[in-house]
């Protein structure tokens, strides 16, 4: 579902440190755990109104599913898709968590300045997105469930949640097709549950691709009939664009 | 978990009722506890919570979930905020088990949950919008509608990652009890939700108590 196999783009971003940019509509973004055991948190906005957003609720209950896998699409608030997922190595990632704040960072693997330690300091995941928030004019008010890239917490049958250590490994890739231009804003701050330790700190490989065009039997397209109108919308939203 | 509560309704300081399809606004201060009423049974009372004197800090779903460690909320849950401070705690509970994964209904996800001619059906967030851009005095706008609790509503996650609606877990007379941890904004819309079979394509009313 690529139409090339070479990246248009391809750059590392280190452990413990944040990242945006916006994706255009037709590209696809390649996440790829560079030494595994990586946790990319990711917000999304509509760059022509940032008011609309990841929706974590309406993503999971228009799927009926409490992870994320390829065939699923991830929803805005309004209805749309932002990016559907095309490949997926791991079978489950989170959305339900959020993401680390500074407290918990402290707490479980202790401060760390940029005075003592300069690019090896420890960033957290809350703090992570409000610095790339702003940058496109947003704060505290847009920020949202976040979904949590390469990491498996799941639950019982009472709902106790378990944080499933070693989920990932050294290669592991997931495809996003866009299917609207969106604002990303990334993090690869440690999942919050995550107890190593160590502070965990793993690098993130992204690539940009250019996607083949989006039949009619795209699996993600036709993997529910939730999704089917969720592209419907989408392509009412683009129509007097093109 | 099940835990009645000892307060009496006859001593409630307030108490309102609220049709299906109303919001309800109310500031419950530090120290309270409020109640809120399933009056005819499987009703959803999707609400929101906001520091009274700032709102840019807000109930936080996962922030909740992830510090009790557990994806329902019952008695004894503390619901935290947006900074992770606790807001409230559930204090009383005849029903169970709440919701806080399905978030609410909205004109544009009624078009994809249900068919795409739901749209100009009333929705939850609509009962929301309409609640903050009539009170301008709050400052708030569409930036400030996020994750919610469906009080009522049993949304069960199975251990290999499916979620459901399943019938609700309510009934006439049951109740969910909240004291205030700090001053609270509360902000409900009493679901008028005609497309989901949990409440029998029924909507129904809601009754909110405060005891000072
Ligand atoms: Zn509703």
């Amino acid at each position: 579902m690529l139409q090339s196999a070479a990246p248009l783009y391809d750059d590392l971003i280190p452990g413990g440190s944040h990242w945006s940019f916006v994706m255009r509509r037709g590209h696809v973004l390649r996440l790829i755990d560079e030494t595994g055991g990586t946790n990319v948190g990711m917000l999304m906005y509509n760059p022509e109104n940032p008011l609309e957003r990841y929706n974590m609720p309406d993503t999971l209950k228009n799927q009926h599913t409490f992870l994320l896998t390829s065939g699923h699409v991830l929803l805005s608030d309004m209805g749309r898709v932002f990016a559907s997922i095309i490949r997926d190595d791991l079978g489950w990632h989170d959305t339900v968590s959020g993401t680390c704040n500074a407290d918990l960072v402290e707490q479980r693997w202790g401060q760390k300045t940029y005075q003592e330690a300069h690019n090896h300091y420890h960033r957290n995941g809350f703090s992570s997105f409000l610095n790339e928030l702003a940058k496109y004019g947003l704060g505290k008010k847009d920020l949202t469930a976040n979904l949590n890239w390469f990491s498996k917490v799941k639950t019982d049958d009472d709902g106790n949640m378990a944080y499933v250590s070693d989920h990932s490994h050294a290669g592991a890739t997931v495809d996003l097709r866009f299917e609207m231009d969106t604002i990303v804003v990334l993090h690869t701050c440690p999942h919050p549950l995550n107890t190593a330790s160590d502070y965990p700190s793993h690098p993130l490989r992204y690539q940009l691709f250019k996607a083949a065009p989006v039949t009619d039997a795209d699996p993600c397209k036709i993997s529910s009939p939730e999704a089917t109108r969720a592209f419907a919308n989408t392509a009412l939203y683009h129509m007097m664009q093109s | 978990m099940i835990k009645q509560s000892i307060l009496k309704p006859e001593n409630a300081s307030f108490r309102e009722t609220v049709p299906a399809g109303e919001y309800f606004l109310k500031i419950v201060k530090a120290g309270e506890t409020v109640r809120i009423l399933d009056l005819e049974g499987n009703q959803a009372a999707d609400t929101l919570f906001y520091n009274a004197h700032n709102p840019t800090e807000r109930y936080s779903a996962v922030d909740t979930i992830r510090e009790q460690g557990n994806v329902y909320l019952t008695a004894g849950s503390k619901l935290r905020s947006s900074e992770n401070n606790v807001m409230l705690e559930i204090t009383a509970d005849t029903c169970g088990r709440h919701d806080t994964l399905g978030g609410a209904c909205a004109a544009e996800s009624n078009t994809t949950r249900y068919a795409l001619e739901k749209k100009c059906m009333h929705a939850c967030r609509d009962s929301w919008l309409v609640a903050v851009t009539e009170h301008e005095e709050l400052g708030m706008t569409k930036r400030d509608i996020t994750h919610n609790i469906n009080f009522f509503m049993n949304v069960p996650v199975t251990s290999d990652g499916g979620l459901t609606f399943a019938d609700g877990i309510s009934d006439a007379g049951k109740y969910v009890e909240l004291k205030a941890e700090m001053d609270v904004l509360v902000m409900i819309s009493n679901c008028p939700q005609l497309n989901n079979p949990c409440n029998a394509y029924n909507p129904t009313p809601i009754e909110v108590l405060v005891w000072s």
